[in-house]
């Protein structure tokens, strides 16, 4: 047989369906059915009527939506300044903003804990405060990377042809410099967003609380209830599936970006 | 924006990134149990991280994964993207679309349904470390296809005709001409899979041996145990992790410069 250039993707692809696609089938069925194998819609109903499910998904996206809002607000000016900056044909400046992505998130955590803990005693008695600043500092190099991307590869002769035509400082930025990075603005959502609904770790070293999505599927992992968890993983699924259409995901540039030194 | 206030922003910007870590690394120079306190200066942290069986198993698990794991997927993922980018259109979107799923899905989710799968549908045990290993090539993989996949579309298609016309067989040509051409590809991927290896909590949690530990793991058990001799040994980690980090970017911004600079 002659090696073609074709079949070398045959691992892969096999690769993929087996850890992929059928882990993703196995979630479904599971959410489906329950301990003896029976098609069920309790996992589904059950968490729809659960107070205590419905609302740690209310406060998940709560705390998903304050994080992203606050990394946005910080970001875009940091990503505007460093990207029209005289420094940005160098790229150290921006490197500096990326490095912490690369130092281990849990560690990280632990130092904003330990620091936390000095200024206010007890993290418990400002959960929702405590975990937007947690989750800040964990992902705004997220949400600054794809931002910058966009900024820094702008034409600048747009800038300039809508001061030619009149428009001042503060209608050019609106009118052509905000709308032409709403690509960046949507990966870095997109990339902040989602951790956010689902990184319980954060929460849970900061004052071991677990009222959030992804910490559902660990408490039932926990108990060993695969059919629950499977519900709560396949809602979420649903919700990034959404997410991931409303904001057209480009969040592989974002990730991938970060290493390209 | 006025030149001062932009600066300030930034400087705080910086402080808020870096404060964390740095005090960190202050107090682990030091025998203090909490941050704020006056004490003298020590090295006991490092003795201790050093020195403590359980720490270094676990530093060492950590890496070995991450390394094990980013060679695996690095030659799955870039395989995968020479095999896509030469297949018929279909079975390209096809392999591509598939690869996006780990990409947008959320770690939770990947790491439960794979726990589902392997060890309670096929009764893998998690001691095996197959799971495991499993589980971070899956996390890793796709990113690897991602990086050399655009390396492929920038290569010029007549190169690997010429190559065979002139005798080469598929597989010379493939090593001989393809490879070289999208070796920074492939480098970056590796990289990329041992950093998100490296980071990875939830796969890991869901996937991984009772009794083995990633750093991860390790860190959000310790916070909440009560051995503060663990708990400041771990700044020392985040600090020697911190200054690994910065040299890396170091010589890879310089080590980039000298490129600029010859070519």
């Amino acid at each position: 047989m002659r090696l073609s250039r074709k079949t070398l993707g045959i691992p892969y692809a096999v690769f993929l369906l087996l850890f992929v696609a059928a882990p993703l089938l196995v979630l479904i069925y599971f959410a489906f059915t329950n301990g003896s194998g029976q098609f069920t819609l309790a996992n589904f109903t059950g968490f729809f009527t659960d107070p205590n499910t419905l609302g740690t998904l209310f406060y998940s996206l709560c705390i998903a939506f304050v994080t992203t809002l606050v990394c946005l607000l910080i970001a875009y000016p940091t990503a505007y300044i460093l990207a029209r900056s005289r420094f940005r044909r160098s790229g150290v400046l921006i490197m500096l903003f990326v490095l912490p992505m690369w130092i281990n998130f849990t560690l990280r955590i632990t130092a904003m804990k330990e620091i936390l803990t000095m200024i206010e005693g007890n993290l418990a008695y400002w959960p929702f405060l405590n975990s937007v600043i947690g989750m800040t500092y964990d992902f705004l190099p997220f949400m600054i990377l794809p931002i910058y991307n966009t900024i820094v590869r702008l034409d600048d002769s747009l800038i300039e042809a809508a001061k030619d035509l009149g428009a001042n400082d503060r209608s050019a930025f609106f009118r052509v410099t905000l709308p032409l990075s709403a690509p960046g603005i949507l990966s870095g959502i997109a990339m902040v967003f989602l951790p956010a609904m689902t990184n319980y770790v954060v929460l849970d070293m900061l004052y071991n609380s677990t009222y959030i999505m992804g910490s559902l599927i660990g408490s039932y992992f926990s108990a060993y209830n695969w059919h629950g968890g499977s519900m709560i993983a396949l809602i979420l699924l649903a919700i990034i599936c959404i997410f991931t259409l409303l904001t057209g995901g480009d969040e592989e540039d974002t990730r991938t970006g970060g290493t390209h030194l | 924006m006025k030149k001062v206030p932009k600066i300030l922003f930034i400087i705080l910007v910086l402080i808020f990134l870096y404060a964390p870590i740095l005090i960190l690394a202050v107090y682990s120079f030091t025998d203090a149990t909490n941050i704020g306190q006056v004490r003298g200066f020590s090295l006991q942290n490092y003795v201790t991280l050093f020195g403590t069986p359980e720490l270094r198993d676990m530093i060492v698990g950590t890496v070995v994964l991450a390394l094990g794991s980013a060679a695996l997927a690095t030659i799955l993922g870039t395989m995968g993207a020479i095999g896509a980018f030469y297949s018929k259109k279909r079975v390209g979107t096809f392999i591509g679309t598939l690869n996006r799923v780990p990409v947008v899905n959320a770690d939770v989710v990947t790491g439960f349904s794979i726990c589902i799968l392997l060890v309670v549908v096929l009764g893998i045990g998690k001691e095996t470390y197959v799971p495991l290993v499993i589980g971070h090539v899956v996390l890793a993989a796709p990113f690897v296809f991602l990086s050399v996949l655009p390396k492929l579309k920038q290569m010029d298609p007549s190169l690997y005709e010429a190559a065979l016309d002139l005798g080469a067989t598929p597989a010379r040509a493939l090593r001989t001409i393809v490879l070289p051409q999208i070796a920074s590809g492939i480098v970056s991927g590796f990289a990329l899979a041992i950093t998100l290896s490296l980071d990875d909590y939830f796969i890991a949690t869901y996937t991984k041996p009772a009794m083995f530990d990633t750093i991860s793991t390790y860190v959000v058990n310790a916070t909440k145990g009560s051995q503060t001799t663990i708990k400041t040994a771990l700044w020392a980690l985040s600090t020697v992790i911190f200054v690994i980090v910065v040299l890396i970017v170091l010589i890879g911004n310089l080590r980039g410069k000298k490129k600029e600079g010859m070519a």
